[in-house]
C-alpha cells in the first residue's frame, strides 16, 4: 500500500469569498474537498465496503436454500435470538447508566474523579479474553463476592455490559461538557423544575449523542466473542452466542454458512442502527 | 509548515526502516530461516528442540520464525498465504487442508511415523484428591457430575475428547447406538464448552465443574506451572496424534528439522513438556509434573487409535463432525434443548 498524499499547495479555501448557503445543502466541491472525499471513500471501501461485500457474496454462494437452511438451523437461530436480545437489553441499560456516568463525570466534582475518568476506557483497552478471565474470577465459581453467574445467561449479559460500557459515556460526555449552562439557568429562573430542565433543555441536546453511543454499543455487543469464551460456557440453546456459531462453521470449512450467519447479524445491526437514528430524530424534533 | 516537514521526514524514516527490515535479514551469511506454523500447545517444546538443534552441526545456522495459534486457524492461515516451511497441527484434517490446497505433498503421511510427530492421551482432570471419586467413563454420566470440555464444534483439538467418549463404548463391546446414547448422557452433564483446550483448562482451574476432559500433556503442563489439580487415566482412552509436515516448496533444511524432531533428542523435549514420545528408547528421566517420575507415562489398558478404531480422519470427520448430520454435532445440539 503506497497511497501518497502529497501536501501540495492548498487552494485558498479560507480566503474564498464563497456565499454561505442558507439551505444547509453544503458547500460546492473544491479541489481539496474533492480530494478529501476521494481519500475517505477509498479508505472506507478498502476497510469496510469491499470486505462486507465479500461476506455477502460468500453467503450467497450456498444459494437461497443453503442460506435459509443455515440460518433456520435451530441452534443457530437460538444463538441469534440470544445475541440480539441480550445486546438490545444491554444497550438499554447503557443508555441509562452511560448517561448517568457521563453526567457525574461532567457535572460533579468528587474525589477520584480523574481516576474514574481514565478507568472508563479500560474495557476498550483490555484484550477481551483478559476481560473474560477477570469476570470469571470475580463472578465465577470462586467469586469473592459470592456471585456465580458462570455458564449461565446472565454471564452473557454481564460480559456484554462490560465491553460496551464506554460507548454511551464517551459519546455523551463531550456534548454535556459543551452544553450552555445559561439556558438551564434561565429556565430555572423562569420556574422550571429540575426535571423539566433536564427533559426540555438538556435531553434534546444530548439525545443524538446517546443514540450514537447506543448504536455503537449494540453493534459491539452483537459481535462480542472474546470475553465470553471463558465465561459463558458456549452451551447450545442456552449461552451460545452467534460468533461461536460462526466459528464452528469456519472450523468445519463451511465458509458459506459462516458468511450466512454473519450476513444476518449485519442486517439486524443495520436495522437497529437505522431505527435508533430515526427514534433519535423524532425525539429531538419533539423536545 | 515546519511540523509538516518534520512529519514527512519521520514518515520517510519509518518507511526506510521498514524496508531495510524486510530485505536485510535473510541474506546475511549462509543463515537459513525456517518458518514454523503450529498449534499453540507444542510451542515450548518446539522452542526447546530448536535450541538443541542449533547446537548440532546440521542445525547450527538455522534461525526460526514461528507462529502459533489455534490449529484450524493456523492451517487456514497457511492456505491463505502465511509463509511456512514446517507445520505442526493438532489434528490430521488440518494438514489434509494443505494437501487439498496443493501445499503439502500427498505422500506426507507415508513415512514410518505416518505423519505423526507428537502424541498424548485423553485423561480426566479432577479436583485435588478426586473428591467425586471419578475412575472411569461410567462415572462421568452419573447425575450431578459437572463436566468441562473444549467445544468439539469450534475447536478441532477438542474432537479427540468426543471420539474417546464414543469410541470407548464400542471398544468395550457396545453398539454404535449405545455409544451415541452414552455421548448424549455425557453432554447432558457438560456445564461449559470453552473455545479451546487451553480455555477449558483455564475455566476448570477457575472452579467450573468436577471433571475436565483434557489431554495428558495439558494437565502435566498445568502441574508444572504449579496449578492444583489431579488426573485419572481411564482404562480405555484414545491416543492423540498430532501431525507434522514439511511443505512442498520448503527449504531443504525443513526435512532435516522434521527428522530431528522425530529423533530421540526431539522426542525427549516433547516428553519433558508432557507429550508421550512416538518412538522407543527416549530418555524419560526428570520429567516434572508427572505422578510417578519413574513411570511418567503409564501404559493404558485399551488404547484406541484413529487408524484402528475410526478408519481415518476423513471418514470420521463426516461421520461425527459434519455441520448438519455429524453424530457429535447432533448430540451437542440436542443436549441444549433437553433442559
Amino acid at each position: 500500500m503506497s497511497v501518497a498524499i502529497t501536501a501540495g499547495p492548498r487552494p485558498e479555501t479560507d480566503a474564498d469569498p464563497r456565499p454561505r448557503s442558507d439551505s444547509g445543502a453544503g458547500y460546492p466541491m473544491t479541489r481539496a474537498s474533492g480530494l478529501g472525499l476521494g481519500v475517505a471513500m477509498l479508505w472506507f471501501s478498502l476497510l469496510v465496503l469491499i470486505p462486507l461485500t465479500a461476506v455477502i457474496v460468500t453467503a450467497s454462494e450456498a444459494g437461497w436454500s443453503g442460506f435459509w437452511r443455515t440460518i433456520t438451523n435451530e441452534q443457530t437461530a437460538a444463538a441469534i435470538r440470544l445475541t440480539v436480545g441480550t445486546a438490545l437489553l444491554v444497550t438499554l441499560v447503557n443508555v441509562v447508566m452511560g448517561t448517568l456516568i457521563a453526567w457525574v463525570l461532567v457535572r460533579d466534582r468528587f474525589f477520584g474523579q480523574r481516576v474514574l475518568e481514565m478507568l472508563i476506557d479500560v474495557p476498550f483497552a483490555l484484550p477481551t479474553i483478559v476481560a473474560g478471565l477477570v469476570l470469571l474470577s470475580l463472578y465465577g465459581p470462586k467469586s469473592p463476592l459470592g456471585i456465580n453467574v458462570a455458564n449461565t445467561r446472565p454471564a452473557v449479559f454481564l460480559a456484554f455490559l462490560f465491553v460496551t460500557l464506554p460507548f454511551v459515556v464517551r459519546t455523551v460526555q463531550p456534548v454535556l461538557a459543551e452544553l450552555d449552562r445559561e439556558a438551564e439557568e434561565a429556565a430555572a429562573s423562569l420556574g422550571a423544575s429540575r426535571f423539566t430542565v433536564f427533559r426540555r433543555i438538556i435531553l434534546p441536546s444530548i439525545t443524538p449523542a446517546i443514540a450514537a453511543g447506543a448504536a455503537l454499543s449494540f453493534a459491539r455487543g452483537v459481535s462480542e466473542y472474546g470475553s465470553l469464551v471463558l465465561l459463558s460456557g458456549n452451551l447450545p440453546h442456552k449461552t451460545e452466542v452467534t460468533s461461536v456459531r460462526i466459528l464452528s462453521s469456519i472450523e468445519n470449512d463451511n465458509l458459506e454458512g459462516a458468511a450466512a450467519v454473519a450476513t444476518v447479524l449485519l442486517v439486524i445491526s443495520l436495522v437497529v442502527i437505522v431505527t435508533v437514528d430515526i427514534l433519535q430524530r423524532r425525539l429531538v424534533r419533539r423536545g | 509548515m515546519k511540523w509538516r516537514t518534520r512529519a514527512t521526514a519521520a514518515l520517510a524514516l519509518v518507511a526506510g526502516l521498514a524496508l531495510s527490515a524486510c530485505t536485510g535479514s535473510p541474506s546475511s551469511g549462509d543463515t537459513v530461516t525456517l518458518h514454523i506454523v503450529g498449534f499453540a500447545v507444542p510451542e515450548a517444546a518446539n522452542k526447546a528442540i530448536a535450541a538443541e538443534w542449533n547446537k548440532t552441526e546440521e542445525g547450527r545456522n538455522v534461525r526460526f520464525e514461528t507462529s502459533y495459534g489455534a490449529s484450524g486457524d493456523q492451517s487456514r492461515a497457511v492456505v491463505n498465504g502465511l509463509k511456512a516451511d514446517y507445520v505442526h497441527f493438532s489434528v490430521t484434517s488440518d494438514v489434509t487442508r494443505l494437501v487439498d490446497a496443493g501445499l503439502v505433498d500427498e505422500s506426507w503421511d507415508d513415512g514410518w511415523n505416518k505423519g505423526i510427530v507428537s502424541s498424548s492421551i485423553v485423561v480426566f482432570a479432577v479436583r485435588p484428591g478426586n473428591p467425586k471419586n471419578i475412575r472411569d467413563w461410567d462415572d462421568l454420566i452419573q447425575p450431578g457430575i459437572e463436566i468441562v470440555t473444549p467445544n468439539p464444534a469450534s475447536s478441532g483439538a477438542a474432537r479427540w475428547n468426543a471420539l474417546a467418549a464414543w469410541g470407548q463404548v464400542v471398544a468395550n463391546g457396545g453398539t454404535e447406538e449405545e455409544a451415541t446414547e452414552y455421548l448424549t448422557k455425557l453432554f447432558a452433564n457438560v456445564v461449559s464448552l470453552p473455545g479451546s483446550g487451553r480455555d477449558a483448562t483455564t475455566s476448570f482451574l477457575s472452579g467450573t465443574g468436577d471433571v475436565l476432559l483434557a489431554y495428558e500433556n495439558e494437565v502435566i503442563l498445568a502441574t508444572q506451572n504449579g496449578e492444583e489439580l489431579d488426573w485419572v487415566v481411564p482404562d480405555t482412552t484414545i491416543l492423540i496424534e498430532n501431525p507434522g509436515a514439511v511443505l512442498k516448496d520448503a527449504h531443504p533444511k525443513a526435512t532435516e528439522w522434521l527428522n530431528f524432531v522425530l529423533g530421540p533428542v526431539g522426542q525427549r523435549q516433547f516428553a519433558l513438556k508432557g507429550f508421550r514420545p512416538i518412538i522407543d528408547g527416549v530418555d524419560l528421566s526428570g520429567i516434572e509434573g508427572v505422578k510417578d517420575p519413574n513411570n511418567p507415562f503409564p501404559e493404558v489398558e485399551n488404547l484406541l487409535t484413529v487408524e484402528k478404531d475410526f478408519e481415518s480422519w476423513e471418514a470420521l470427520s463426516t461421520k461425527f463432525f459434519d455441520d448438519e448430520d455429524g453424530i457429535v454435532v447432533k448430540v451437542i445440539a440436542e443436549s441444549g434443548k433437553a433442559q
